[in-house]
């Protein structure tokens, strides 16, 4: 990049600082178990140290919308853009608290917590409707993306116009698949990463950058 | 009296005339009833999330556990910078089936065929 751009990016950095420019509110959204958690607990780490809430390979242990402000992505170029990122429960069309027995949980938490878990789907509903600036679509490579909750979830993102990166995780799983997701939604960029292992996340920050920026 | 499964398939014309909250309403008053709903024309992505929200406060411990649903994906639009400029509102959904969760399970999804499985209670 010539030092004109550069100039004129930190120039419009500063003003952004300076003038207070809303930050765009990036919301992680997919299926249960997509891996949405640890994703956002990495991008936080890496860019402001700080962790945002516990994963589990038990489904919806997220089960309120967690939110991180001020966090501030820059790629090599010293493009940058500062965002709140939102990690939400996982949408699903239905919950039963047998889900949750069969991981061993007394039925009465399990209870409590299929309860809270519809909560927190109401509750993302809701944040994508009202609250939500962009949208990282996080997708289990391993898994079929054709999913009618993904094509519902999708179709709802574009309806609202908003920008959308596609995330196919789990990219070190043998059996993982980021082809079947890129020709499900051919629309979209589709990156592919191991948030896990933190395999090409720097890639995704890229598409953050100029996604959302 | 015999064991079955009672399934409505609802035209395009009679959906045209309900509003979204009559038309949320009667699927799962039918889905929660125990009935399958096919609808000749899908929802609208704003009728599917309040659908999926209006689920999630109907589910109860060893009662409703929420729905399966099953649609094709929009064919793809024609003149997508207008469709953009002036927001996708017209619903590009497709024949539609709902049912109980609990019931209703899907065995085949592509993107020319879906095939299901209906249990009775
Ligand atoms: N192999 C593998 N497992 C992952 C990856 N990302 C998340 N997981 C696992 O998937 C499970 C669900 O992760 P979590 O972040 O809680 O998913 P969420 O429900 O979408 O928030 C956990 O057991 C994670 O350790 C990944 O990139 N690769
Ligand atoms: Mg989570």
């Amino acid at each position: 990049m010539d030092i004109l751009t550069k100039a004129r990016k930190r120039l419009s950095r500063f003003l952004r600082v300076f003038f207070k420019k809303k930050r765009s509110r990036i919301g992680i959204y997919g299926p249960p178990n997509a891996g949405k958690t640890t994703l956002a607990n990495r991008i936080v780490r890496d860019w402001t140290g700080d962790a945002l809430g516990p994963v589990s390979e038990i489904p919806h242990e997220t089960r309120r919308a967690r939110r991180k402000e001020d966090v501030t992505i820059t790629n090599g170029d010293g493009d940058s853009i500062v965002i709140d990122i939102v990690d939400t429960p996982g949408v699903t069309t239905k919950i039963d608290y047998h889900e949750f027995t069969e991981y061993g949980i007394e039925k009465e938490e399990a209870v409590k917590r299929a309860r809270e878990a519809t909560e927190g789907v109401a509750e993302a509903m809701h944040w994508l409707r009202e609250d939500i600036d962009g949208v990282i679509y996080m997708l289990d490579a391993t898994l079929d993306p054709f999913a009618q909750v993904n094509i519902m979830m999708v179709g709802i993102i574009e309806s609202r116009n908003l920008p959308v990166v596609i995330v196919a995780n789990k990219i070190d799983l043998p059996d993982a698949s980021p082809a079947r997701i890129k020709s499900a939604f051919p629309q979209h960029p589709v990156i592919s990463i191991s948030g896990l292992e933190g395999k090409n996340v720097d890639e995704l920050y890229d598409k953050m950058i100029e996604f959302f920026g | 009296m015999i064991q079955g499964v009672q399934l409505d398939l609802i035209s395009e014309e009679r959906l045209a005339r309900l509003t979204s909250m009559e038309k949320i309403r009667l699927i799962l008053d039918e889905v929660m009833a125990g009935n399958i709903v096919v609808l000749e024309k899908g929802l609208s992505p704003e009728e599917s999330s309040r659908l999926i929200e209006m689920t999630m406060m109907e589910i109860s411990p060893d009662g409703f556990a929420g729905i399966e649903m099953e649609t094709y994906p929009a064919r793809s639009q024609g003149g997508g910078l207008l469709a953009r400029l002036f927001g996708n509102k017209e619903s590009p959904s497709r024949l539609t089936v709902i049912g109980p969760a609990n019931q209703l399970k899907m065995l085949r999804k592509e993107r020319d065929l879906i095939s299901a499985w209906v249990s009775s209670r």
